[in-house]
Parts: structure tokens; C-alpha cells; sequence
């Protein structure tokens, strides 16, 4: 039971990675990978936070009478890829967007093989 | 002391009743005006009795200015959404589950 | 108390990205997405993460959840099904995650204070960082003092995004005679709610700004708050009014400012003598220094952050309100 305990947050950061990779792989909508493609870098951050948790620690904000704090580290990195992460897709977004303009269609099967006609 | 606590936690428990309810009533109504007054209930009763549920677990210093103010902000701002969505549906034309009964029924008188 | 609370919020995290994938109306797979980050927000101030709690809830949830509805208007709301099968996916998909599984065995247990996480420059951190830097924020002084250099890095990603949405879609200012009014101008009650929050909106975004020292907080958290109040200020009174109050130019003028204001104190450390963004050099009191150095480069954060989020707004917006008039 502790076993579980122990890696259960491990094992759900997993199964989100996962999920969030099948949006990108196979979904046929352009929009839809890219809430896929977030899903994954959400589940990443995840992975970061919880390797840095103490158990019996607090945030870690300098208190009066509080000796085990949780590890800053993973919450700076996380915090810069979380800003980069939206940098991104709203960069993959605007490129949606264009794409639907030059293809009429954001869905996949429809617009393979139309470089051709253009 | 005692007697805050057991008032605070009806409070607790009274908010997460209202809630629950309101999360049951988004499935089982059966018209989107329905609807949308369940989801309020949650937005607005709800929160005001865990925040005073929270607010009398804190002693007396920032954090119950803090909670007062999350208080108004909500109070504010959960009625406005909720308005707003039963306004666009008005809006777009959605017809109640009573007025659209009454068209039937004119059809069916007419036809 | 605090595994039940854990482990209830992963499964409902895994619920919500579970049902992600069967959704094809992409409206509910946006809100769905909203949620989703709003779960994790909560998961991680559960793990006592509050400042990237605070981003995710504004930036995952606020942020991409509006862009996305703004492409959703433009592309369309149904998703079509696809014509290939969904086995070659699904098999890659159950390898990539039993490996990772066996590879997570490897981890040290969740928790655990003997972490080897823990143990190298994370103490120095924890201990010094009072003495060295002076802030309560650890995560404050680890980003804009210890590893000032990554945070200089990301605003200028921040503000190669703007550019690059910029010059995908570009903000068109149209001739006013020809454009109507967009806007809410029916909806009396949201025109004098909104009129009473956006100042208050405003008013916290300057209070996480400052308050960052001491408290979850900082520049991006207040860029975006920022920019939330004016995106609310959009929706509900129209972008030419918005263009107005806001306009494109000022805020390419404020992103590229809060940039150079970051370099600036790194160059201006330089010239007193020390290494780029070095703190110390700025005041004749070291800690005074790395104070006035973390004020200063954190408001040039928020400055970019809230300009480019801006920016990218607009962009998206004026395509919207640009193939609503066609």
C-alpha cells in the first residue's frame, strides 16, 4: 500500500503524458493537438513539482517557526516553462489560424495533400 | 473556542451541500434556463457560506480582510456570468422548455 | 489528510484528460482544458508550490484558454472524425507509457526528504538566500538573483512570441467609418460590472507585482493579471474602443522597453564593476542592491509580459472581428 502511495503521483503524471501524447498523434483537428500538446507540458510541470515536494514541508516562504521548506528549485524552472509554454502556443495557435486561411481547413485528412493546388 | 468551530463547520457543510446540489441539478434539469440557475446556486450561495465557514477559522488579522474581499469579488462577479449566459441564450433566441411547449401547441392548433 | 486530497485531485485530473480525447466538439474540449488547468493549479498549491500555482491558474487557465476560443471562432467548433485507425496510436502510445512506468520505479519515494533532489545546491538556496539576497520569496530570489540570467532568457522568449504572432497575423486597424461598434451593447449589467472590476483587476495586478518579494507573486503572474484586465475591457466595449484606451503601438513601444530595462541592469552592473546582472554592485549595501535589482528587473518582466499577452490578444481578436465584417 505505501508502494502505491509512494509512486501514485508518478504513475498519473505518466498516464497524463500519455493521454496528452494521443491527442497529438491522432487527433485529426489542428486545435485539438495543440490542447493535447498542452496537456503533455502540463503533466511535465507536474513530474517537476512533485520530485521537489518534502514531505512535512511548507511552501517555501521564509516563516517564522517553520525548519523544513520544499525544495525552490523545480518551482522556478516550472515557472519559466510554464510562461514559454504559452509563448508557444500562441504561436501554434496564430499558425492555425493562417492555416486555415490558405487551406480553408484546419483538419488534417483534408488538407494532406493539398500543397499541389496551391 | 468551541462554538466558532461547530458554527463554521455548519457553515462548511451547508456550502458543500448547496454545492453538490447545484452540481446534481446541472445534470437532472431538463431546460438550459434550468440549468443555469443550478450552476448560480453553486456560485453564489455555495461560496458565501464556505467563506464564512473560512472566515471564522481565521483569527482576527489580514487574511479575513483578505477572504472578506475574495467574498465581494465573487459576489460581484458569479451573478454577472450567470446573468451573461442566461442573457446570450435570451439573446440568440434559445426558447424556454415552457414557451417552446406553447408553440407546439399553436402549431398544433393551427396546422 | 493531505494524500486524500492528492490522490482525489489526480484522478480527476486523469478523468478530465481522459475525456478530452473522446470529445469532438472542440468548445467543450477548450473547457474542459480550462479545467484541467484549473485542477492542476490546486494540485500544485497542494504540493506547496504557491507561486507556480498562482501562474498556472492565470496563465494555463486565463491566458490559453481565451486564445484558444479566439481560434476556435475563426476555425470552426466541430472537430471531423478521422479516416485512419486509431491503432497504430493507441500501440505506440501503451509502449512509450509501460516504459516510462518501469523507468519511474527508479524514483526516490514521493516525498522523501533524502531525495537526491534535495541535496546539492537546493540547501544552499533554502539557508542563504535569506542572508544573501534578504527576500522571504525563495522562488523570488532564486529567479530574479541566483538564476536572473534563465529569467532574462524568458522574457525575451516572451517577446519573440509577440513578434512572431505580430508578423503571422498582425493587428489591423481598420477605417472607422467602416467598422461597427462590436461589443456587448446590450447587456447593460456586464457594461457596469465591468466598469467597477477592471480598476480592481488592475489594482491587484500592481499588488502581486510588489508583493512579490514576500508573497507568491511576481512579474508574470502580475503581466498577465494586467492583461486579463484589458482583454475583459475588450469583450465587453469592443476593440476599437480598447484601441482607444491601449493602442498596438504603445504596447510594441512597453514589450520592447521591459526588455531593455532587464539588460539594462545587467549592463549598468557591468559598468560598475561586477558580472552581468549582478546585483551587488547596484547600491553601496549589497542587499540594498540586490533589492533595488530585483524591483527593477521584475517590473520590466510584468511591463513585456503584460504588453506581448496583450499584443497577442489584439491579434487574435482583430482576425475575429476582421471575418465577422466579411
Amino acid at each position: 500500500m505505501s508502494f502505491v502511495l509512494d509512486y501514485y503521483n508518478y504513475w498519473v503524471v505518466v498516464f497524463l503524458m500519455m493521454t496528452g501524447f494521443y491527442i497529438v498523434i491522432s487527433a485529426n483537428n489542428l486545435v485539438k493537438k495543440i490542447v493535447g500538446l498542452n496537456i503533455f507540458q502540463t503533466s511535465v510541470f507536474m513530474l517537476y513539482i512533485t520530485v521537489g515536494k518534502v514531505s512535512g514541508g511548507t511552501a517555501p516562504i521564509v516563516t517564522e517557526g517553520v525548519s523544513l521548506y520544499s525544495n525552490p528549485l523545480p518551482h522556478v524552472l516550472i515557472l519559466t516553462a510554464i510562461v514559454v509554454g504559452v509563448a508557444t502556443t500562441a504561436l501554434g495557435l496564430s499558425l492555425v489560424v493562417r492555416i486555415k486561411r490558405a487551406y480553408g481547413t484546419v483538419e488534417e485528412n483534408e488538407f494532406e495533400n493539398k500543397d499541389d493546388a496551391i | 473556542m468551541l462554538i466558532l468551530d461547530i458554527v463554521s463547520a455548519l457553515l462548511l457543510i451547508a456550502g458543500g451541500f448547496f454545492g453538490l446540489s447545484g452540481a446534481i441539478g446541472l445534470f437532472k434539469f431538463p431546460d438550459f434556463y434550468t440549468r443555469v440557475h443550478s450552476a448560480s446556486v453553486t456560485d453564489s450561495i455555495a461560496v458565501i457560506l464556505i467563506m464564512g465557514g473560512l472566515l471564522l477559522q481565521t483569527s482576527f488579522d489580514i487574511n479575513t480582510a483578505k477572504l472578506l474581499f475574495i467574498m465581494l469579488f465573487l459576489m460581484l462577479t458569479s451573478p454577472t456570468a450567470s446573468h451573461a449566459l442566461a442573457k446570450s441564450a435570451r439573446h440568440g433566441g434559445l426558447a424556454s422548455m415552457a414557451e417552446a411547449k406553447m408553440d407546439e401547441q399553436e402549431n398544433n392548433n393551427n396546422g | 489528510m493531505a494524500e486524500f486530497i492528492n490522490l482525489a485531485l489526480l484522478a480527476l485530473l486523469a478523468l478530465t484528460a481522459l475525456r478530452i480525447i473522446f470529445l469532438k466538439d472542440l468548445f467543450s474540449v477548450v473547457m474542459l482544458f480550462g479545467i484541467y488547468s484549473f485542477l492542476s493549479a490546486s494540485i500544485f498549491l497542494n504540493l506547496d508550490a504557491v507561486d507556480v500555482a498562482f501562474t498556472e491558474a492565470s496563465v494555463g487557465a486565463g491566458i490559453s484558454t481565451v486564445l484558444m476560443l479566439g481560434t476556435l471562432a475563426l476555425t470552426g467548433r466541430k472537430e471531423k472524425a478521422s479516416k485512419h485507425s486509431s491503432c497504430l496510436p493507441l500501440v505506440v502510445v501503451c509502449v512509450t507509457g509501460a516504459v516510462l512506468i518501469y523507468g519511474t520505479l527508479d524514483m526516490p519515494p514521493f516525498g522523501d526528504p533524502n531525495n537526491p533532489a534535495h541535496q546539492h545546491v537546493a540547501p544552499r538556496y533554502i539557508e542563504e538566500s535569506l542572508k544573501e539576497v534578504g527576500l522571504p520569496n525563495m522562488v523570488t530570489s532564486v529567479l530574479a538573483s541566483y538564476r536572473g540570467f534563465d529569467t532574462l532568457g524568458e522574457v525575451v522568449v516572451v517577446f519573440a512570441a509577440a513578434i512572431g504572432v505580430l508578423s503571422l497575423l498582425g493587428i489591423r486597424r481598420q477605417k472607422d467609418e467602416l467598422v461597427a461598434d462590436t461589443g456587448l451593447k446590450e447587456h447593460r449589467v456586464l457594461h457596469v460590472i465591468a466598469k467597477l472590476i477592471i480598476p480592481l483587476i488592475i489594482l491587484f495586478a500592481l499588488y502581486v507585482q510588489f508583493h512579490g518579494d514576500f508573497g507568491p507573486g511576481g512579474g508574470f503572474q502580475a503581466g498577465v493579471i494586467a492583461a486579463a484586465a484589458f482583454i475583459l475591457y475588450t469583450l465587453v466595449f469592443g476593440l476599437k474602443r480598447t484601441f482607444v484606451v491601449v493602442s498596438p503601438k504603445f504596447l510594441a513601444w512597453m514589450a520592447s522597453i521591459g526588455v531593455l530595462v532587464y539588460a539594462c541592469v545587467g549592463l549598468f552592473s557591468m559598468f560598475k564593476g561586477g558580472q552581468f546582472l549582478d546585483y551587488n554592485q547596484l547600491a553601496a549595501d549589497p542587499i540594498a542592491g540586490q533589492h533595488y535589482g530585483i524591483i527593477i528587473i521584475e517590473l520590466g518582466v510584468g511591463i513585456t509580459v503584460f504588453a506581448a499577452m496583450l499584443s497577442i490578444f489584439y491579434a487574435f481578436e482583430s482576425q475575429v472581428e476582421r471575418s465577422n465584417v466579411q
